[in-house]
């Protein structure tokens, strides 16, 4: 690290190259997958074969007797370390290991342990387990009048007001029933001109990080220290703390660099477990995960959107939206899409009249949890599909009867919170005109025809959450930034050192981030949602602003004018005499935020910022194999300014190509409650060449006058509007409408056939 | 269990090694006990290229190789790449392109394009994107993948007729 010294500002906006990228592509960058630690045991999981079921008996012993095996360990093992062994953000609902009831096929049932991970392999296919089966349920509307009660009783955590009224609720499988109530929609659809209803599916997939989930436990004497792929560090450690039963500073969390993350590592994963194992043998455990398993271990909700909408004189005047999630057998962060996304529901349009109902159901599928959007790509797959369907019926074109209902700066949301440096209709307007949308369309001749659609969405990012951040500045001038914000390749590390840079007057590249452990690194609520840029970067940016205002005083301390040339350095030994001292900022930072009525769902300040994306493509299908090829794919943002405008358009890309990978093929598929295609050879994600022919990618012009720098997250924006541009633009092309995801080559050739009769 | 170690010889990045190795254990797990964590497994089915490395000249999938079976061979993983301290064509093309995100599948992909350079010279997009077809990358940075290849193959050119 270079001493700091004084540079003209435009650290922020610059395309700086990642700050780590010679560790990755030299190989070099630190994984907990690359960790080992003298004295530690290997550790693999005994799954559940069956959907539902009552334990009945576990056999360990033939596992026992493998040479080499150190222990095999159950879930009345587990109560041996931490009685009431239930963990979960929003439910306290998840065993560390399986006690009584398993709920669903892959849920762990028993650990082995060894020194050698491929003894630990081999002796957990000795382990049998007896079950009674219960009847099991798997669709999300089922679930709602099912017989099959999934959990006999909730157990909210005490943490969130509105899960309050859901304590000790029995035989149900709705864990939250969230409401939004706005207007008149009974009188809006009696007075209308046309009533539009349709219902949309989507379907469950995987996050498939290519890093699978990886988690080392260290004991110490009363202490305990977690090496793991987490994007929730904080949150790791009061979790495992609340477990103990011990204080929070017993617990230290260290996360290097993740192997993607998707949401797939927040909260907790593997770590309650490694956590138990270690304190119980007394000595390291590390847990790594196959591709496989973490098709086991979370997933994105599957849904059902049923949505109902009146319009007259080409305004739509009222929006009923009833939303079921498929939140699997435990509620991971469940409930928090459901309402947190779910008032988004009705779409950016200006409707005076609305009604939402949001339904987080469990069944006894793998557990549904935030995969990058939380929620957003599922509504925005409906409402958009609907929004063309209607423009159709009533002979609109699809992006005119957007500009005539699209809910503009300023207007109110149906929460009842006024848009703000929301850029809706820029981004609507930036699509169109790239797509030149009024221009004729070559629609293709013979077998191959054509077609493009549009579609926009928008989020509110989930509040309120608290970011702390340090800034030290050392007695050479050199500085470092202490964050809890867990890189997984977003490019946090590089963005929130150009905050830093910006703030100090020094270069990007000499600041040294430093990444968490929960020892040294300051609070924050997770990495997720894109909050990181705007809730961590403002924390980084009063902490910078903290540090530059003590330098000041310290100069003035020393007699020097205003305006010195002295630099960090030079006052530093002015000071001591000598290199040495710190000057140490501390930021923290949470937004203002109001809470929506229990009643009504509604609230003037619901969220700090709004992320705004839209997709357009042009697609070629082939009518005689129902495949559909992105000849073109536009995608368009609001993230305010962009802090380091390559890095945001990498965002782009690889937001809207993985969501391309769940509109058009992936897809977890299932036989009772078995995923029968949880491996890369059966589930397939996007490859190079998956890439559409032609992509582009742009940042609207807006700020985010609250945001750091006029910055705000993006990490997710890209999402939204692919799915339904893509069924859109299907469509357009032949004339069907698929209404369920994924948008498969049999589904269109399908409902082609089926449309020729 | 029966002992079914044996003891190897083998090249590795260019120097002779030994190793005791049990007749089940993979080429990554065996790179591992020398340090090196640029091979990694991810789907464990050779089929996402993280942990492609190359044996006698010839690119493999780590995870598919029996250790017990590089007796003999030379076996040079990513770290070759920049061991007098400078780093590659193709790793710096990765880096000005911004070719990655998260950087767990950037080795594969660094391997597959010196590859496909040494074979081709001058490819374009479609051949790119046939060679790479076989390295999957989650963050889907495949663009900028593209681009570094494709700058990677304009400076070598230059570097080779200066």
């Amino acid at each position: 690290m270079n001493v700091m010294r004084p540079m003209p500002a435009g650290q922020v906006g610059r395309s700086v190259p990642r700050l780590e990228a010679r560790e990755k592509v030299t190989g070099r960058a630190d994984y907990v997958h690359n960790l080992v630690v003298p004295g530690m045991l290997y550790t693999k999981v005994f799954r559940s074969t069956v959907p539902h079921g009552r334990i009945v008996s576990i056999d360990t012993s033939a596992a026992e007797a493998v040479e080499g095996v150190y222990r095999v360990v159950t879930g009345e093992d587990i109560r041996k370390v931490v009685p009431e062994p239930y963990y979960g953000p929003a439910f306290h609902d998840q065993p560390v290991l399986a006690l009584d009831k398993v709920r669903h096929v892959g849920e762990p049932v028993a650990v082995v342990l060894a020194e050698d991970p491929y003894v630990a392999a081999e002796a957990v296919q000795l382990i049998t387990a007896e079950y009674e089966e219960l009847e099991p349920v798997f669709d999300e509307v089922e679930a709602v009048t099912s017989r099959a009660v999934v959990h006999e009783v909730l157990k909210p955590a005490g943490t969130f007001p509105d899960l309050k009224h859901l304590v000790g609720r029995r035989d149900t499988n709705v864990a939250l029933d969230y409401q939004l109530r706005r207007g008149d929609v009974d009188a809006a659809f009696a007075a209308a001109d046309r009533v539009f209803e349709h219902e949309f599916r989507t379907q469950q997939t995987m996050h498939t990080p290519l890093e699978p989930m990886v988690s080392l436990a260290i004991p110490g004497h009363e202490s305990l220290t977690i090496h793991t792929a987490s994007q929730s560090p904080s949150f790791v450690r009061i979790e495992i703390a609340r477990l103990l039963g011990w204080p929070e500073n017993r617990v230290r969390v260290v996360v290097p660099h993740l192997g993607g993350g998707f949401g797939a590592k927040l909260y907790i994963k593997l770590e309650a477990l490694v956590a138990c194992l270690a304190l119980l043998v007394r000595r390291p455990v590390k847990l790594s995960l196959t591709m496989e398993e973490q098709f086991y271990t979370i997933s994105k909700h599957a849904s059902t959107f049923r949505i109902r909408s009146s319009v007259k004189d080409g305004k739509i005047t009222g929006r009923r939206c009833e939303v079921f999630w498929n939140g699997g057998a435990y509620a991971d962060i469940g409930p928090r899409v459901t309402q947190k996304s779910g008032f988004t529901a009705p779409g950016p349009y200006d409707i005076d009249n609305v009604s939402i109902d949001s339904y987080a159901l469990y069944t006894n599928r793998p557990p549904a949890g935030a995969l990058r959007g939380f929620g957003i790509p599922q509504l925005v797959w409906a409402y958009e599909s609907h929004t063309d369907l209607i423009a159709r019926e009533l002979e609109i074109d699809p992006v005119e009867f957007r500009r005539n209902n699209i809910l503009r700066e300023g207007r109110e949301q149906a929460t009842g919170t006024a848009m703000k440096d929301a850029a809706i209709e820029a981004v609507l307007e930036d699509i169109v005109a790239r797509m030149d949308w009024s221009k004729p369309f070559d629609r293709g001749t013979g077998p191959l025809r054509r077609g493009r659609g549009i579609a926009i969405g928008f989020k509110a990012s989930i509040s309120p959450t608290t970011s702390v951040a340090i800034v030290n500045v050392y007695g050479d001038g050199s500085s470092s930034l202490y964050l809890s914000t867990v890189d997984m390749g977003q490019g946090s590390d590089t963005a929130m050192a150009q905050i830093v840079g910006e703030t100090l007057g020094i270069e990007t590249e000499n600041v040294k981030v430093i990444h968490p452990d929960t020892d040294v690194t300051p609070y924050d609520m997770a990495t997720l949602g894109s909050r990181s840029t705007f809730h961590m970067g403002n924390a980084v940016k009063l902490a910078a602003q903290h540090a530059r205002d003590q330098l000041d005083a310290l100069a003035r301390s020393l007699g020097l004018p205003p305006g010195t040339n002295y630099g960090p350095k030079d006052l530093f030994k002015k000071k001591y005499g000598m290199q040495a001292g710190n000057i140490v900022g501390v930021g923290s930072y949470i937004p203002d935020y109001k809470s929506p009525d229990p009643a009504t769902g509604l609230s003037d300040n619901v969220t700090p910022f709004w992320m705004i994306g839209g997709t357009g493509v042009e697609i070629e299908v082939d009518t005689e194999t129902g495949h559909v090829r992105i000849l073109r794919m536009v995608n368009a943002v609001d993230c305010g300014r962009p802090l380091n405008p390559k890095i945001v358009e990498t965002q782009l890309s690889g937001a809207a190509l993985m969501q391309l990978g769940f509109t058009l093929f992936e897809n977890m598929e299932y036989d009772n409650g078995q995923v029968t295609n949880a491996s890369f050879a059966d589930y397939k994600i996007p490859g190079i060449h998956d890439l559409p022919a032609r992509i582009e990618n742009d940042i609207v012009e807006a700020e985010q006058k609250s945001g750091p720098y006029g910055a705000k997250g993006v990490g997710e924006s890209a999402t939204f509007g692919v799915s339904p541009a893509i069924a859109n633009a299907i469509h357009d092309a032949v004339g069907v409408r698929l209404t369920e995801m994924p948008l498969t080559p049999e589904a269109v050739f399908r409902a082609i056939r089926a449309q020729k009769g | 269990m029966d002992d079914t170690s044996r003891q190897i010889r083998f090249t590795l990045n260019g120097r002779p090694v030994t190793a005791r190795v049990e007749s089940h254990l993979d080429l990554v797990d065996l790179l591992r006990r020398f340090d090196l964590f640029g091979a990694r497994e991810s789907c464990g089915q050779g089929l996402c290229g993280c942990c492609t490395v190359l044996v006698d000249g010839v690119a493999v999938s780590g995870c598919l190789t029996l250790a017990q079976l590089v007796d003999g061979r030379s076996v040079t993983t990513v770290e070759s790449l920049d061991e007098g301290g400078a780093l590659s064509p193709v790793q710096q093309a990765f880096i000005d392109e911004g070719a990655f995100q998260c950087g767990f599948c950037t080795p594969g992909f660094v391997m597959m394009t010196h590859e496909l350079l040494k074979e081709n010279p001058d490819p374009d997009e479609a051949a790119i994107r046939d060679y790479l077809a076989g390295n999957l990358c989650r963050c889907a940075a495949y663009p900028e993948i593209i681009r570094a290849v494709q700058t990677a193959a304009t400076r070598m050119k230059t570097a080779q007729a200066a």
